[in-house]
């Protein structure tokens, strides 16, 4: 990083997942490797061929008032949650309207909303939908009512890049503080897609797993049992911040939002291209962007998602780009994949191993895959060492979109 | 069988609560919905379109727009 480049740094976290309705509760799940992925017992079951998920620990119903929740498809109510309690992390500061933005975004939009308000239509008639259906469906909702509630002007953003979605969202919300359009920028992402359409389709691609006698045994990235991804819900939102703002209010610092790296594949629509290139050029960008060394990079929040195909290609990837000494996790074994909110929740985590310089263990893990380049956390939490320290996020996405986020001890 | 004032009533102001949080207590007939209530356009939408649920009657569009009070509905809804 040039000396002249602003520094951004993350003041506030917040999180509701399959895990706990907030960044600690999930921290401290995670740490002691605890699964998050329950049986699901709706009325559609039967009619799906897989019957477990990552639903959120806390209700979003259970949070907001009835009036402000009818109003939000489940993704907004999981982000407007999330995002309330980065804002009250970082201190609920003052920040000039013009210089307070918003990057959330989600991979699929309000698809619960959609498909509920079709039926509606089709059995009752147009005059019967909310008037609220389209800010419910469309995918920057999330983004637009975080920014009413905040009162942000400097602009409100949502990328949409599959899972690729909530780092990019961070990587584009560093980026606006760094080209002075904000001095604050609120970002992550969202996603609410526990629906039998959205099981179906991927089922559909083969992509998820089918381990119904077992589901917290299901999400298992790394492992050479693993058949498929497992699918969870909810948010993961930070408080980014220009570093001179952050100290001139006297914010709490948890680590510096060194910058992402960006690449995209243009190879495949759904598959990984099978060297890791594009995986390996976006960590090798992040790492350039920050302005730190391969070397200093001693933690990867993997993207590790339990698919048969990606795991091992990313693992090849870090060792390209990075070494075969980061401590390698993969937190998706606990919460599930949440799509969109991937790269919200699991720069969350990166985040917090940093500050507490601990990696969560990857669950599930008993029998490590032929083909696996790196050291992989499993059984007990690791510690990071001393010193200045660097960890990347990596997000990839339907649609051959790789992201990578790099975060270092402030 | 038409309803009775104090039925509508309940049941707006149980569907006016439901969509703003305002207490049914305070749903009382001479109140205007967006001078006293501080209801909004999208609001009231949603409040007519719960409402031809809950009464069984069409409000079209162009009544809606005439429809200030709370007693305006619950003559609409008795008409």
């Amino acid at each position: 990083m040039s000396k002249d480049q602003v520094r951004v740094v993350v003041t506030g976290l917040g999180a509701t997942t399959p895990l706990g309705g907030d960044a600690a509760t999930t921290w401290s799940a995670l740490l002691a490797g605890r699964s998050g992925i329950k049986p699901l017992t709706a009325d559609w079951i039967d009619t799906v061929p897989v019957k477990f998920a990552g639903v959120a620990a806390v209700d979003p119903g259970d949070v907001l008032p009835r009036p402000e929740a009818r109003r939000l498809d489940r993704a907004e109510q999981f982000a407007l949650i999330a995002a309330r309690q980065a804002w009250e992390d970082a201190g609920t500061p003052k920040v000039d309207p013009d210089r307070l933005g918003v990057v959330v975004g989600s991979g699929i939009g309000g698809i619960t909303t959609i498909l509920q308000a079709y039926d509606t239509y089709r059995d009752k008639g147009w005059n019967r939908l909310s008037p609220f259906t389209v800010p419910m469906l469309m995918p920057n909702g999330s983004a637009g009512w975080i920014s009413i509630d905040l009162g942000a002007r400097a602009g409100a953003h949502a990328t949409v890049s599959a899972c690729a979605t909530g780092a990019e969202s961070i990587g584009y919300a560093i980026e606006m503080i760094r080209s002075g359009r904000a001095d604050v920028v609120v970002a992550g992402g969202t996603e609410a897609a526990i629906h039998p359409l959205n099981i179906a389709s991927f089922a559909a691609m083969r992509a998820m797993s089918t381990r119904n006698d077992e589901p917290e045994r299901a999400s298992r990235p790394f492992d050479k049992a693993r058949d498929g991804f497992v699918l969870g819900e909810g948010a993961g939102i930070l408080v980014l911040e220009s570093e001179e703002h952050a100290l001139a209010r006297g914010a709490t610092i948890y680590a510096v939002a060194g910058g992402a790296g960006f690449s995209s594949d243009g190879h495949h629509i759904s598959a990984p291209e099978p060297s890791g290139t594009g995986g390996k050029v976006a960590m090798e960008r992040a790492i350039r962007a920050a302005g730190i060394s391969a070397a200093d990079v001693v933690h990867v929040n993997a993207h590790a998602t339990g698919t048969p195909v990606g795991d091992e290609i990313e693992t090849t990837a870090i060792k390209d780009a990075i070494g075969g000494h980061p401590l390698v996790t993969a937190t998706k074994s606990m919460t599930g994949h949440l799509l969109g909110g991937a790269g919200g929740i699991e720069s969350v985590f990166t985040v917090l191993a940093l500050k507490e310089r601990i990696v969560p263990p990857t669950a599930n893990l008993d029998d490590p895959a032929d083909g696996i380049e790196v050291e992989i956390v499993r059984g007990e939490p690791r510690k990071l060492p001393e010193g200045q320290i660097a960890a990347i996020n990596n997000s990839f996405g339907f649609g051959g979109h790789n992201v990578a986020v790099a975060f270092t001890t402030h | 069988m038409a309803m009775t004032e104090p039925e509508i009533l309940a049941g707006l102001g149980k569907i006016i609560n439901e969509i703003t949080g305002i207490p049914a207590t305070e749903v009382t007939p001479e109140k205007s919905f967006v001078d006293d209530l501080d209801i909004d356009s999208l609001s009231m939408v949603e409040i007519a379109v719960a409402a031809q649920d809950e009464f069984g009657v069409e409000i079209p569009d162009d009544q809606l727009k005439n429809l200030k009070t709370v007693k305006d509905v619950v003559n609409f809804i008795q008409s």
